[in-house]
């Protein structure tokens, strides 16, 4: 860590990143409510791009920062699909359960 | 620099916990975006300020706000009326208000250190990570415009009504 003079370490910001990963999968597998599960995406994308611009920080370069720009343009395209899709899940069945939607095709 | 990071940090993780663990949905948005903004405060610690306001910008600011007008409009929720009044209660916005308060209090530090001279070594300024992505990521920001393209039509095509 000779680059960034009082830092912090960078085992440390991967541990965060790890920890906040691992709650957003959690929530994805333990959430039923499509939101939840939606928003538990977003936490999980965010903590890889977090760990994409600890990585850039550590090694004093520009391409960490360039990659989470990439991540975020993908979360708002998923997020924008993703929420199209809960909508017309809940116009057609009346729920929110992830469940609800095993039979596919109307 | 570094006490920051460890106060931001744990912020993002209670709120992260205190998100996947509600009930209501509103109540899990108003934790994201504090996590949200944390995040944001460890970028800024981390030397890339940059990526620290978009995170506030983008994230927090549009894709939650997002979140929070398709919740809205799906009407979730025990019940209507007194929705207002139900918001408004304290164990709504308690939590979510200390937990920001912390992220305020970090920031105000900051501000009370005086006029920011020169940035830290360590710190990738805004036109470095400009030139790398007009430079050699080029392709990618292509391919990232279609992609957001492809995204706008699909929704588009998602939401619109059935037509008789």
């Amino acid at each position: 860590m000779t680059t960034m003079p009082a830092a912090v370490p960078l085992g440390h910001v991967l541990a965060l990143a790890a920890v906040l990963f691992g709650l957003g999968l959690a929530g994805v597998l333990a959430r039923r409510n499509l939101i939840f599960m939606l928003v538990s995406v977003e936490i999980m994308l965010n903590a890889a791009g977090l760990a994409f611009v600890a990585a850039g920080a550590a090694h004093d370069a520009a391409d960490g920062q360039v990659m989470f720009l990439f991540v975020l343009a993908t979360a708002a395209a998923e997020v924008s699909v993703g929420l199209a899709l809960v909508m017309r899940l809940r116009r057609q069945t009346g729920t929110l359960d992830a469940d609800a939607a095993d039979r596919l095709g109307g | 620099m570094t006490a920051l990071f460890y106060a931001a940090a744990a912020v993002a993780v209670v709120a992260t916990l205190l998100a996947i663990t509600r009930s209501s949905a509103v109540h899990a948005l108003l934790y994201v975006i504090v996590s949200l903004l944390a995040v944001a405060i460890v970028f800024f610690t981390l030397g890339a300020p940059f990526v620290a306001a978009l995170e506030v910008i983008v994230y927090a600011g549009a894709i939650m706000v997002l979140f929070v007008f398709v919740v809205m409009l799906l009407d979730l929720g025990p019940g209507d009326g007194g929705g207002e009044r139900r918001l408004l209660r304290p164990g709504t916005w308690i939590g979510p208000a200390v937990l920001s308060g912390a992220l305020a209090v970090e920031v105000l530090w900051l501000l009370s250190r005086g006029p920011a001279g020169p940035a830290p070594p360590g710190t990738v300024a805004p036109r470095v990570v400009a030139m790398a992505l007009y430079g050699p990521y080029v392709l990618g920001v292509e391919i990232a415009s279609m992609l957001l393209l492809a995204g706008l039509v699909g929704a588009y095509h998602l939401g619109r009504e059935d037509r008789p």
